[in-house]
């Protein structure tokens, strides 16, 4: 009996998924003569982004991986594997048989990972609580609720050495032995889903592939904390990980996992879904129970902490996506197990969607203490087209850019802080040599100022002064003061903040001052920008070679800058252009750049 | 109103309303997969059986990105500006798209074919630069192929017009 495995998770989707899958199930019709030996089903993110959609063939043990499977690919697969039996070995990206012998272009991706988190991601149908159950899900409900106490549990996440895996790092036994220790009406467990980090899917990732690992960690919390409520704060951008969990719930209730009285321990836990309407600040707990009450995400002065009065202000506990997710396997393998993985301050692992212009994309888990050079050469397989690698940047727009001199960063609650970055949720963006670092500051500048909630005047106006000042030296008009500007106003708004959002936001401009001087004196001093990025300070030059004389520049150029006739290379005169970048837009060869 | 909607229709919503708190937002979010959009008169609705002063309403509207307050065009394109998507220019797409439709981000073309949004992440990242049109996401743009996908649409969304009005006449 051979499987065939279609990873449907929304990066595969992304590239087609879909189209794979309606042409498997053309091909292996249910039950249908011939095919008997086949059966088609789905699985969540494998992790391997960059080389979407896949396709899995399970047969005896051994797992065959195939990249890029389109409809054409799709059907040879078919004809020779599954049908007829012969492995098509120059698709196979990953390849593991019963002896644990692995192979595939792509196995160097998978060697340097550890996949606690992501156990059955790539590995399970997220639709189906049998298959979670059957590679020992909900086992360690059954553990937390007939073989340990409440406080037992608690022992135990504390011994594991699990931190939150939002960013802040908190110790997670402690957090739970804080709510647990308060009494209330009524107590609640919350799940942070809210990942508003531009580039970042971890937690995404996780819904959509193993969602019962999500709720089961919320229900041993329950048990641990004494709640009787639960609710997932979740992206409404996030529609088929809030499918699968409205699914995954659904069926948790009917298996008794969920309800009153669960599985026969007098345990009553419910879990709901909150869809959070689009406010990155929503990810800070307070502000994230102000919107679940109904309320404008604003965050709220503490203390008092969440632990004593939280959501309507109750004891409650929140933790990320990948903190629950944690929970089952360090209950059924035991804290040591746990613990024995990443530093001796950050145990465990942690998982990283590695993207940029790095050559694998995709989502990789690594114990903490992972340099930063293994995950961009060892498991990203390094910079894209040959380029020279510049920069990671981590925490999104509350971390910084961390330059390629400190490559051999381990990755971990300790070391990334030091270098003014954090460790953020995960999102892992690779930069090359063509990427501004003042533009990046720019960037997240720019996105913080808009997404601050204007509580507090510091980061209201204050962003958008240090936003404006960015502005000024991306366009020619920076002054040397600036920079002092800079600092001081970075200053006043880590201070003056209420919440996380502000007190971070200055952090991409700090690292840039502190990392990139050069670069940022060079825009300032020189007016150029080495990278090539900021308009204002790039001439705009037609390549002779990918010029076909098409004219569309020339009709776009609103100066009258482009000389040419038809089908004879194009030209811009430099002192007529205003550098609007039309002609780049408007041109079919991409044969304008900037120099 | 078929079953399976219940949960999340707008009428039974308001209708079903207890006065349980936390339901002011699950009820816009309704009322805009309802309207498209949220019109004035369900701000009225809402605040007259929450007792929620419209004016609060109106504040937690605008206070997230998601709701909208004008008709949205027949095609929302969201197009990707989050870290790896800029990294990988997707300044040069916006633009793009702005000089194609003629509009800037937030607004609808005049025929009320495309109504154009950035957003923070669409988390396809090894896709980027990506936008998504509606439930389909586009990867690895360039200028031209962008111009080229809007036309496709705008094209098959004329031509769709064109046959309601000569099966209306």
């Amino acid at each position: 009996m051979r499987q065939v495995i279609v990873g449907m998770g929304t990066c595969g989707l992304s590239a087609g998924a879909r189209e794979t899958y309606n042409t498997l199930k053309d091909l292996l019709p249910d039950g249908s003569a011939g095919v008997a030996a086949a059966a088609l089903s789905i699985t969540g993110c494998i992790g391997m982004c960059y080389r979407e959609p896949l396709v899995e063939v399970r047969e005896d043990g051994r797992r065959t991986i195939y990249g890029e499977v389109k409809p054409d690919r799709a059907r040879e697969i078919v004809e020779h594997h599954v049908l007829g039996g012969r492995v098509l070995d120059d698709y196979v990206v990953f390849s593991e048989d019963a002896s644990g012998q692995t192979g595939g272009s792509e196995k160097d991706f998978l060697a340097l990972q550890k996949r606690i988190v992501l156990r059955n991601c790539g590995f399970i149908d997220p639709e189906s609580i049998a298959e979670y159950e059957a590679v020992g899900g909900y086992q360690a409900l059954r553990k937390a609720l007939f073989e340990m106490t409440p406080a037992s549990i608690i022992e135990e996440v504390k011994q594991s050495g699990l931190r939150g895996r939002g960013g802040a790092g908190f110790p997670t036994g402690l957090k739970w032995g804080f709510a647990a220790g308060y009494k209330g009406e009524r107590k609640y467990v919350v799940c942070n889903a809210d990942e508003g980090d531009p580039g970042a899917f971890m937690d995404r990732s996780v819904l959509e592939s193993d969602p019962h690992a999500v709720l089961e960690g919320m229900i041993i919390c329950s048990r641990a904390i004494g709640a009787s409520q639960g609710y997932i704060y979740c992206r409404a951008e996030y529609p088929l990980a809030i499918k699968r969990l409205t699914t995954a719930i659904a069926a948790a209730r009917k298996a008794g996992y969920l309800g009153k009285n669960i599985l026969g321990s007098g345990l009553d836990f419910d879990i709901k879904i909150k869809q959070g309407a689009g406010a990155f600040v929503c990810g800070e707990e307070t502000a994230l129970f102000a919107s679940i009450e109904g309320e404008r995400g604003m965050p709220r002065i503490r203390p008092p902490f969440p632990a004593e009065k939280g959501l309507w202000k109750m004891p409650t506990n929140n933790n990320n996506v990948e903190t629950y997710a944690n929970i089952p396997w360090i209950l059924v393998h035991g804290a040591p197990a746990y613990a024995a993985y990443g530093t001796e301050k950050s145990r465990g692992t942690k998982v990283f969607a590695l993207a940029g212009t790095v050559v694998r994309g995709g989502l990789a888990e690594v114990p903490m203490g992972t340099t930063i050079n293994q995950l961009v050469f060892g498991i990203g397989g390094g910079i894209k087209d040959g380029k020279k690698f510049k920069a990671v940047q981590m925490g999104g727009p509350s971390g910084g850019c961390i330059p390629h001199t400190l490559g051999e960063t381990p990755v971990d609650f300790e070391n990334i802080p030091r270098t003014g970055a954090i460790m953020g949720s995960g999102g892992l963006i690779v930069m090359d040599e063509t990427t501004c670092i003042v533009d990046i500051a720019r960037f997240f500048l720019n996105f913080t100022q808009d997404e601050s909630c204007g509580k507090c005047t510091f980061c209201r106006i204050g962003s958008l002064r240090m936003l404006e000042i960015l502005e000024r030296i991306t366009s020619g008009e920076g002054r040397l003061e600036d920079v002092d500007k800079l600092k001081v106003l970075s200053e006043r708004i880590k201070e003056a903040s209420l919440c996380a959002l502000g007190q971070t936001a200055p952090n991409p401009v700090l690292t840039s001052l502190r990392y990139f001087m050069d670069e940022v004196l060079v825009h300032i001093n020189d007016k150029k920008c080495p990278a090539k990025v900021c308009g204002a300070l790039v001439d705009y030059v037609i390549d002779p070679a990918k010029c076909t004389g098409c004219t569309l520049c020339a009709k776009a150029c609103a100066s009258n800058a482009i000389t040419g006739k038809v089908k004879e290379v194009h030209v811009i005169d430099h002192a007529l252009c205003i550098k609007c970048g039309k002609c780049i837009t408007s041109c079919t060869f991409g044969a304008v750049y900037k120099d | 109103m078929p079953d399976k909607n219940r949960d999340t229709d707008f009428t039974y919503r308001l209708w079903r309303y207890d006065g349980a708190p936390g339901e002011l937002i699950p009820l816009l979010q309704s009322a805009q997969d309802h309207f498209g959009y949220i019109p004035r008169r369900a701000i009225k609705y809402i605040s007259t059986v929450t007792n929620i002063p419209e004016s609060n309403i109106y504040g937690v509207i605008t206070f997230y990105n998601q709701f909208r307050l004008q008709p949205m065009g027949e095609h929302q394109i969201k197009l990707c500006v989050g870290t790896a998507c800029h990294v990988s220019r997707s300044k040069l797409l916006v633009e793009t798209v702005q000089d194609e439709l003629g509009i800037e981000v937030g607004g609808t073309t005049e025929d009320g074919i495309f109504t154009l949004f950035t957003v923070a992440c669409l988390g396809c990242c090894s896709l980027a630069p990506v936008m998504m049109i509606d439930e389909e996401t586009h990867g690895r743009l360039t200028p031209a192929s962008v111009r080229k996908i809007l036309r496709g649409i705008r094209r098959q969304a004329k031509q769709k017009n064109q046959d309601a009005q000569l099966r209306a006449s």
